[in-house]
């Protein structure tokens, strides 16, 4: 996949420190999925936790530590079971188009997500997240031709595209891209087109609409 | 409780990539035969410095030994999922004890990231060395965090080792957020330079 915009070097620190929360995390493991480049640079930032580990000083476990780990792992309710092989897949999974990350919320198959029109040429899906997480995620179809209506970010937003692709100030942005934007970005993203735009957005708080039209769709749509 | 398990400990002195090396030759160990003894000598080794680290990170006692549990557990089960072409042991358990510091200490979800587990990259190294390319990074970036400066360092520690929110690093320092994110970059970038003269 050739991955054009790709996550801020800020973004991979938080991601390798675990400092995302949920909806975030999730958005960058999908994007993860996508482009060889950022897991790398990903396993380069999990190496300085490697190094900070080593490092550390070393305060005294008790002796009966470990047997108590043996013991757990010897444990009479099933011996704890070595990982399973089929764990190990190729990044964009067998089959269906939804990045691996992403599936356990939606399913494996793009044309299978279940759409609620939010505004015309506009669907939304929202994605209920395990945790409690102040951040939301949520994916986004976009007609063909269509902008997103305009808005400034209240905080942090990343948005992948999953399939179809959209033009904005920054560049053209298709499958495998993030914009990964800071709170200051304001952009106002117009679909390619040809096809609709598919797209995953995690949102650290809700998103201000500028345009007046907007302002007042705002409480009906919850974008 | 007098008694501590540092006594068998593996000795310290020896250089990184020795250490490094017999880590990797006792998870081999464990992987292939569900060797014990490799498998104390790790926890051995690492236990503490999980607990350090939960401890750090904001734990009690308690439940920085029950973390250290759970870390180890983790890596008894999910042995095979280790590859030293990913890096370090120590690397593989800091991303285990990562997680179970999002599960249990921040209350979030830790599934995103074992959804990428299995996840291979393509080679690294043009030269198909992948092993000696990983323990090769693995020590420029050891370098390059000994080499950061200070300010760029305490953030990297505080994010890495205390488990401090973004935005709770820029209240403790009394720095905009836009400050912290912009030494995190500066210390990145550094760490990309030192990997790029491998190459």
């Amino acid at each position: 996949m050739n991955v054009l915009y790709h996550l801020d070097d800020a973004t991979v620190l938080r991601y390798a420190s675990g400092d995302l929360d949920e909806a975030f995390s999730v958005v960058v493991a999908a994007h993860l999925a996508m482009c060889d480049q950022c897991r790398r640079a990903v396993r380069t930032a999990e190496e300085i936790g490697g190094q900070l580990l080593e490092a550390e000083d070393t305060p005294e476990l008790p002796i009966g530590d470990f047997d108590r780990l043996m013991q757990r792992l010897d444990g009479a309710d099933g011996k704890i079971k070595a990982a399973e092989p089929s764990v190990r897949h190729a990044p964009a999974g067998n089959g269906g188009d939804v990045p691996v990350p992403l599936r356990r919320f939606v399913g494996p198959s793009l044309d299978a997500v279940s759409w609620k029109v939010i505004a015309p040429g506009v669907r939304k899906h929202a994605i209920s997240l395990s945790s409690q997480s102040a951040s939301s995620l949520y994916m986004l179809h976009i007609a063909a031709g269509k902008p997103l209506p305009e808005h400034g970010h209240g905080g942090v937003e990343m948005t992948l595209i999953l399939s179809g692709a959209y033009r904005d100030e920054l560049g053209r942005f298709s499958p495998g891209d993030i914009a990964d934007l800071d709170e200051h970005v304001e952009h106002q993203p117009l679909v390619e087109p040809g096809e609709p735009c598919i797209c995953v957005v995690a949102t650290e708080a809700p998103t201000r609409f500028k345009g007046l039209f907007s302002r007042l769709l705002q409480p009906l749509v919850g974008i | 409780m007098g008694l501590a398990l540092r006594v068998t400990q593996l000795p310290n002195d020896d250089p990184p990539e020795r250490l490094a090396q017999m880590h990797r030759s006792l998870i081999a160990r464990v992987a292939g035969n569900r060797d014990r003894e490799a498998y104390k000598a790790l926890f051995v080794h690492f236990g503490p410095r999980v607990k350090a680290l939960m401890l750090k990170a904001g734990a009690d006692h308690a439940q920085a030994e029950d973390l250290v549990q759970d870390v180890m557990i983790t890596v008894w089960r999910k042995v095979e999922l280790y590859t030293p072409e990913r890096g370090a042991v120590s690397t593989w358990i800091y991303t285990i004890a990562r997680n179970a510091r999002i599960d249990r200490l921040r209350r979030n979800s830790s599934r995103a990231y074992e959804d990428l587990e299995g996840m291979d990259l393509p080679s690294d190294d043009p030269s198909g060395e992948d092993v000696a390319f990983a323990s090769q990074r693995a020590e420029r970036v050891g370098q390059a965090l000994a080499e950061l400066p200070d300010d760029q360092k305490q953030i990297i520690e505080l994010a890495y080792v205390h488990d401090m929110p973004q935005s709770e690093i820029a209240g403790t320092l009394a720095i905009p957020l836009g400050t912290v994110k912009s030494r995190m970059r500066l210390a990145y970038g550094k760490l990309k330079v030192k990997l790029e003269e491998m190459r």
